[in-house]
């Protein structure tokens, strides 16, 4: 187990290192940083000097590796755009996103597998058709088009939600959460509608359809045989058993909700680590933009790792395998 | 929804407070705080005042820190923390400067001609963004509290139409926060400027919190009448459909950047007010005249070497239709790459022919190019207003006279390091002139690459003449003279055919209709104007 686990550590250094060369190699492709930080009056020969004085005139590798080396000391360096240190601009910035995905990871998954469940049991119901054609437009719709459809009525025409921004917010040690205010909540809403829709209508056909495939076992027939309450056989033996690909699935999600938000992010103007990242690329804040792939590489590598040990709690015949395959 | 519900039952409340409000302030004098919640695209990039060059900082800033002269709607200057300036009789090298006496900072200092010294000292620094504009400066001194002597390297009659963006700072807060230099970006640490203000403006900063929300509020020791407008606050928001549901939301009151196709919209509705004036930018097409062939051409030699290919073109851009098509009437269609607000600008030069596709084709052919030729065209996507689809009707019409331009269009990122490497044949550019004055655009977009000159002439043309009549604007005292030159250069320039003038653009403010707010040429609006209605 602890093999296991450092064998995948290893492994996910790599995978961030790789990562970060990927995303230096490309910079170049996203322009000239000094075309941005500097007004038009600049002459060339401070264009370059400036240019020199960044190192941006060095080889990607060599300016890979250096960052790579200040890293390792804790130095993410300082923000081209907003002249704030990098690792501050991104922790001042990661509550918003966290909260915002954690509760569209949640509202997703509860609503999904509800739904899902739901519609598999009342197969020939008119309200589980309803349901299964109108999850067809979480699914098709994009993100951008459902918030901006979203603002416009419960903001512009019923005035109900705030069409932008994440409300007033409390400092909790460091961390700022707008659970503790009401205008904090009311402004969570539509975003997390706009973010968990397409997550929910995922895990809800998934769920429905992995529910399908496990009613027609016979281990179901037989549990009805026995003599079980619907309910017993519903939720104690159908729904367990579909559960094991419902959780990775929600899990490798919840990184994806997180690394995506930005969309979300940018069209309801929500202060997290997405929309940072959206105007730093269009500003070729090169430290930013690193800092901020490193970043989700690391999250995803968390989330990958968590979720191969919870198939190995989870799921008993992977652990006798491996046992009986070692001896 | 209890909380939709509450919430339009404080909306009532609050608005019958608002009509009470109101009705009070008809009897008495308008004495409660007034809040003005502003909107726009971006944020200031940071507060520090020498830190960055760039029109939404700048904007910002001049409500926190205040500058020798301003800048009125109509392009004038007018007086600011100065009251009066001149070149010294004695010295033509040398602008003084007397300062208005009684200000004072927000935290309490008084300001003194030490302070414009210091002040001067900064902008000028290694790692300052503003340097440029200051490179003729040999350095300022005070003479007396309130009198302040700059001195350049030479005659230099404009040098005070670059102090509308020199903020002030105080010497001993300077000091007393080791801030001496602005930002350099190689530096981990944050300059406390950056987040922290300490200026003489008619706001004070109570709340900073970068691009999520910036609350100013009125600076009780200003020295001007008070303002309508006691509190700001400014949010950005970035996603043009949800700056203008904010806006009709009830959300914001003043949205800054407002997309041209919203803006029909937002005239028809009730309770929202739009206000449209031009901008002191014009938009144009440069090509590369100088090379002898070009990278992109499907011909042996350089097509836009031969004036009849650049008439041809000229006669191929139908200004009208871009305007009422591209722009939804949005823009002042020109015929000279320079706004109306600029020093030299005549309706003469400004004047355009009319579309003549059949002329145009004939002129191709007599320069050699009767099946036409094909080349890039490099344009922007997200710089100025409509910038890909102005290309891409030009693309069209060019077509109709048989040059075939393939549109490249990408981030102003990528865009602008092309035209300053002078990397591209054919592109879009804006222009904004900050002096309001010709030299502005000659410096930059016609004069060769020398020094600071040329910097941004991607159109390699090269005319050691008008080199030297350019040179001469610097340092021409004689009004009448300068002037006249002015006019000689561009005529050359429009005989020439250097630049293809498309248009000047507009800007368009939206408002809640109890707001009067008038369109400032820079884009850089005063809230200190903003009147409640």
């Amino acid at each position: 187990m602890i093999a296991f686990i450092l064998r995948r550590l290893v492994q996910s250094v790599l995978v961030m290192l790789v990562v970060s060369l990927v995303s230096f190699v490309m910079f170049r492709f996203v322009g000239d940083p000094i075309a941005a930080i500097v007004g038009q009056e600049t002459s060339i020969a401070d264009r370059e000097t400036l240019r020199e004085h960044l190192g941006l005139n060095d080889p990607v590798l060599m300016q890979f590796l250096g960052f790579i080396g200040r890293v390792v000391q804790g130095d993410f360096g300082i923000s081209y755009r907003l002249q704030q240190p990098v690792m501050e601009l991104i922790l001042s910035r990661l509550p918003a996103t966290l909260e915002l995905a954690l509760v569209s990871g949640v509202v997703a998954f509860v609503a999904g597998v509800a739904l899902g469940v739901y519609t598999a049991l009342n197969r020939r119901g008119v309200a589980a058709a309803t349901i299964m054609s109108t999850s067809l437009i979480g699914v098709s719709l994009p993100t951008f088009l459902i918030g901006v459809l979203l603002i416009w009525v419960f903001a512009v025409e019923l005035q109900w939600l705030p069409s932008f921004g994440r409300g007033e917010t409390v400092t909790v040690g460091g961390w700022t959460t707008g659970f503790l205010t009401g205008s904090g909540r009311a402004s969570l809403v539509l975003p997390v509608i706009t973010l968990g829709l397409y997550q929910m209508t995922l895990i809800m056909r998934l769920v429905r359809a992995e529910m399908l495939e496990v009613l027609r076992t016979d281990y179901i027939k037989f549990a009805r045989a026995r003599g079980l309450s619907n309910r017993a056989v519903n939720f104690g033996h159908a729904l367990k058993n579909t559960l094991v690909p419902v959780i990775t699935i929600a899990g490798l999600q919840l990184g994806s909700i997180i690394a995506f938000a930005i969309i979300t992010e940018t069209v309801f103007q929500w202060p997290g680590v997405g929309a940072l990242f959206i105007n730093s690329v269009q500003f070729v804040d090169v430290p930013v933009m690193a800092a901020y792939l490193l970043l989700i590489s690391f999250i995803f590598v968390v989330i990958n790792l968590i979720v191969d040990l919870l198939y190995y709690v989870v799921d008993p015949r992977l652990r006798v395998d491996r046992a009986s395959a070692r001896h | 929804m209890s909380f939709g519900l509450m919430r339009s039952a404080l909306l009532r409340r609050t608005t019958a407070a608002l009509l009470a409000g109101a009705a009070l302030a008809l009897t008495f004098a308008p004495a409660e705080a007034k809040t003005l919640r502003w909107a726009r695209v971006g944020d200031a990039l940071t507060l520090d005042p020498h830190s960055a060059n760039e029109g939404p900082t700048s904007t910002l800033l001049h409500h926190v820190y205040e500058t020798l002269v301003t800048r009125a709607v109509d392009g004038t200057l007018m007086p600011g923390l100065a009251t009066e300036w001149n070149i010294d009789p004695l010295d033509p090298t040398v602008w003084v400067f007397k300062l208005r006496e009684g200000v004072k900072f927000h935290d309490g200092a008084a300001l003194t001609a030490e302070d414009v010294v210091a002040s001067m000292e900064r902008v000028r620094k290694e790692t300052s963004d503003f340097k440029g504009l200051h490179s003729g400066v040999v350095g300022a001194e005070a003479d007396g509290d309130y009198t302040v002597r700059i001195k350049m390297d030479g005659p230099s009659p404009l040098y005070v139409q670059n102090l509308t963006n020199f903020f002030i700072m105080d010497k001993d807060w300077i000091a007393a926060n080791g801030v001496e230099m602005p930002q350099d970006r190689k530096n981990a640490e944050e300059k406390f400027t950056v987040r922290n203000a300490n200026g003489t403006g008619p706001y004070k900063v109570t709340l900073r919190d970068p691009e999520v929300r910036t609350v100013l509020t009125y600076f009780d020791g200003h020295w001007d009448t008070k303002p309508d407008v006691t509190e700001i606050v400014y949010t950005p928001i970035k996603e043009a459909a949800t700056r203008v549901a904010a806006l009709l939301s009830g959300e914001v009151d003043f949205v800054q950047d407002v997309p041209v196709q919203d803006i029909s919209r937002l005239l028809n509705t009730p309770g929202v007010a739009v206000t449209t004036g031009p901008e002191n930018r014009s938009i144009f097409f440069g090509y590369d005249q100088g090379s002898d062939k070009l990278r992109s051409a499907n011909t042996p030699d350089n097509p836009f070497k031969k004036p009849e290919v650049r008439e041809a073109m000229a006669l191929a851009m139908d200004r009208d239709a871009i305007m009422k098509v591209v722009m939804r009437g949005q823009s002042l269609p020109s015929g000279v790459a320079m706004p109306p607000f600029v020093n030299g600008w005549t309706p003469d030069l400004d004047a355009y022919p009319e579309p003549d596709y059949e002329k145009g084709k004939a002129l191709l052919a007599e320069a050699g190019y009767p099946e036409g030729f094909s080349v890039d065209l490099n344009c922007p996507n997200d710089r100025y207003l409509n910038d890909e689809a102005i290309c891409q009707a030009y693309v069209g019409m060019l077509g109709r006279i048989g040059i075939k331009a393939n549109l490249v269009s990408q981030s102003r990122t990528l865009h602008f390091p092309l035209i300053q490497k002078f990397e591209t044949d054919f592109y879009l550019l804006g222009w904004g002139v900050p002096t309001f004055d010709s030299a502005y655009v000659f410096d930059f977009l016609i004069h060769s690459p020398e020094g600071a000159r040329g910097g941004w002439n991607a159109t390699k043309y090269l005319n050691p003449e008008v080199d030297a009549m350019i040179k001469s604007l610097a340092t021409e005292i004689d009004t009448n003279v300068r002037n006249s030159t002015v006019t000689k250069i561009w005529d050359q320039v429009q005989k020439d055919r250097v630049l293809l003038s498309v248009h000047n653009q507009l800007l368009a403010y939206a408002t809640r209709d109890n707001i009067g707010i008038a369109v400032h040429p820079e884009n850089q609006p005063k809230m200190t104007d903003v009147k409640f209605k």
